[in-house]
């Protein structure tokens, strides 16, 4: 015990030094810390002159990006339709786990539990009491904050590791318990649903209709996930992170904060898992493994942990990276994801965001230099 | 009563199971404060290594000292290669190497080994021995006999040995010890290299019981988890008291409680870790730790 107090009470965290949303600006110019006063002074001004462009051209990147997701599915074939409408799936479900792991420190290895929980609460609407689709987002999105919250208050008292065997073992148990209950959930047949039909007025086609509805969701979470960083909620969950006891010293409540991470956590998972229903038509227990949950996890650091573009970034990587390398060998993908988080906790905490990120500011440098 | 005692029985040996791979994971949290949640699947590529060897046409007990002498070096070397850089790094980033761990080494086994169940052979004989009503399967005594003889060796090594006495010196206070002369980064190698020994001795327990396949072990580990947390995660005489208390409570619940039945029975691990978490959260043995 003695030796983790040598390493100190206030550990520093992974995910510290990567800005987050809204940071961006302020972030201090490599290398120039040493300079002496009246340099600095002058890189002062210009870091709020860069600060300014860098966001524009955010802005513009997002903007253009929007659009190509808007137009793509007019011109990919139904399959790759489908596959960019499972990777906004989990784009919405790493936007939880983010806010959990790379904003709030604190880990989860289930959270394919939570996205499992919206999936059947989806399908057991339409199954049992045929629920028009759109109420079941709320009703997915509300249970899983539910359960999260639940499930989140022993989180209080575990830290780190703890966190993580509790998560782990509610992800497993969840298997065996839906097989169990058989009357409602299917059993391990599972439950087969119709997919939401476009509206006539649309001239859609049904994967391009799924398409949208899952965009429609991203684009929502990414906003809420976004407000709720940048509110009293998002600086509390930060300050937990960074030093728990400076933030409980600063009048942060930990464990209701704890907590209230955990949850929304949940609830971006529940409503991912909504959307899944909605798309694939068909929920069964073996879908939700725990290898979804250590999946998403996997997704979400080679993304980017703390980044506003990680879970984006891990969206891509957990749709393709399998389906590429499964050619090779069943048991590619694992390799593949197994050394790759190890990488990208040596060489870039950061994720591909991160990386992407460090090569736009190169760019930019040699640019300017020139 | 007889029938309950045979469960009970029956519970202490899948217990001695658990306390083996238990004993591995507390093993490497008193050297080195980090939970290995790849343990359990170091001890199914363990195994594989010990099933490569008898496909070979090797005995049983000449393969066996090799895996562990394979499992040891390979402990060791993980240590040094994938631990070290990210040693003193927060909780959060050693766990998530060694969940990048599991998965890799999971992945592998089946690459090489192929998905496919194996059989693999028990090292005890078939039959039981009767004591009174009771009905006793050599391999249940057999098993409880190996994690008694693991128990006892490491406390001669920690407890008479001066390797062992430069373990424990590190464990206690990794600066001190370096400052008397203990090759701190050596001592922390062999806390793996031991884990990974002793992870493969409860691999090679297991196999018998529910075939040989890259997934064998995520199951135990979980149970392996809730003995060590309910024994506490810095004791190794907790973590075999935890195994054997979760795997006696986990046969009487599979037995005696309708509900729970075989299927449910992966709901008592989840049950143990939140009761101990929440009851006595530094574990039976452990001790609390102090918070600054």
């Amino acid at each position: 015990m003695s030796e983790r107090s040598e390493r100190g009470p206030a550990r520093p965290s992974l995910v510290a030094p990567v800005a987050d949303e809204g940071d961006h600006v302020s972030e201090p110019s490599d290398g120039r810390a040493g300079l002496p006063g009246q340099a600095a002074e002058a890189s002062a001004g210009a870091r709020g002159w860069r600060g300014a462009l860098v966001a524009r051209w955010r802005g513009i990147a997002v903007v253009a990006l929007l659009a190509v997701a808007i137009y793509a599915p007019f011109e990919l074939v139904p399959f790759r339709v489908f596959q960019f409408t499972m990777v906004l799936v989990y784009a919405v479900a790493l936007i939880g786990l983010n806010l959990l792991v790379g904003h709030a420190g604190q880990i989860s290895l289930g959270h394919g539990a939570f996205f499992a929980v919206g999936a059947y609460t989806t399908a057991i609407m339409f199954d049992r009491w045929d629920v028009p689709y759109p109420l079941t987002l709320p009703a997915a999105a509300a249970l899983a904050f539910v359960l999260g919250w639940a499930f989140g208050l022993p989180a209080v008292r575990l830290h780190g590791l703890y966190l993580a065997l509790v998560t782990l073992a509610i992800a497993i148990f969840l298997v065996p318990l839906l097989k169990r209950f058989e009357s409602v959930t299917g059993g391990s047949m599972g439950l087969t649903l119709a997919k939401p039909a476009p509206p006539a007025w649309t001239g859609l086609a049904p994967d391009q209709w799924l398409y949208f509805l899952a965009l429609a969701v991203t684009v929502v979470a990414v906003l809420l996930a976004r407000n709720l960083l940048r509110s009293r909620v998002g600086r509390a969950m930060r300050a937990v992170r960074d030093n728990e006891a400076a933030a409980e010293v600063m009048g942060v409540r930990l464990a209701f904060y704890k907590t209230l991470a955990f949850a929304w956590s949940a609830m971006f998972a529940g409503a991912a898992g909504c959307v899944y229903t909605w798309v694939i038509g068909f929920v069964s227990p073996d879908s939700f493994a725990v290898t979804l949950s250590i999946t998403l996890l996997a997704g979400l650091v080679v993304g980017g942990l703390g980044s506003p573009a990680g879970p984006l970034l891990g969206g891509l990587f957990v749709m393709f990276v399998p389906s590429l390398s499964q050619d090779v060998n069943e048991a590619a993908p694992g390799v593949v994801f197994g050394l790759l988080i190890i990488a990208v906790m040596y060489v870039a905490p950061t994720g591909l965001a991160g990386l992407a990120g460090r090569a736009a500011r190169t760019i930019g440098r040699t640019l300017r230099r020139e | 009563m007889a029938e309950f005692l045979q469960q009970v029985v029956e519970g202490l040996g899948a217990g001695a199971i658990y306390a083996g791979l238990a004993l591995a994971l507390v093993l490497i949290y008193r050297f080195t404060g980090v939970v290995n949640f790849a343990q359990g699947e170091l001890a199914m590529f363990s195994t594989y290594i010990a099933w490569q060897f008898m496909a070979g046409g090797m005995a049983f007990w000449l393969a066996l000292p090799l895996t562990l002498a394979v499992s040891f070096v390979g402990g060791m070397l993980i240590e040094r290669v994938i631990i070290r850089p990210v040693e003193g790094a927060p909780e959060l980033t050693v766990v998530i190497v060694t969940v990048g761990l599991f998965i890799f080494v999971n992945a592998a086994a089946g690459w090489i080994w192929s998905f496919l169940i194996k059989d693999f052979p028990s090292p005890f004989p078939a039959g039981s021995a009767q004591a009174g009503a009771l009905t006793v399967s050599y391999s249940t005594l057999g098993n409880l006999a190996v994690v008694a003889v693991v128990m006892g060796a490491l406390y001669l090594l920690f407890q008479h040995t001066k390797i062992g006495l430069g373990m424990r010196g590190v464990a206690a206070d990794p600066r001190s010890a370096r400052l008397v002369g203990i090759r701190v980064g050596w001592m922390l190698a062999l806390g793996w290299g031991l884990a990974a020994l002793v992870g493969a001795v409860s691999g090679v327990l297991v196999a018998p019981l529910l075939f040989l396949e890259p997934n064998m072990m995520g199951g135990v580990l979980l149970y392996a988890f809730a003995a060590a947390t309910l024994g506490g995660f810095d004791s190794p005489v907790g973590a075999v008291v935890g195994g054997l208390i979760v795997g006696v409570a986990e046969t009487l619940a599979g037995a005696y409680v309708g509900f729970i039945g075989s299927d449910l029975k992966v709901g008592v691990p989840l049950a143990i870790i939140l009761a101990a978490l929440l009851l006595r959260p530094q574990g039976l043995f452990g001790r609390a730790a102090v918070r600054q």
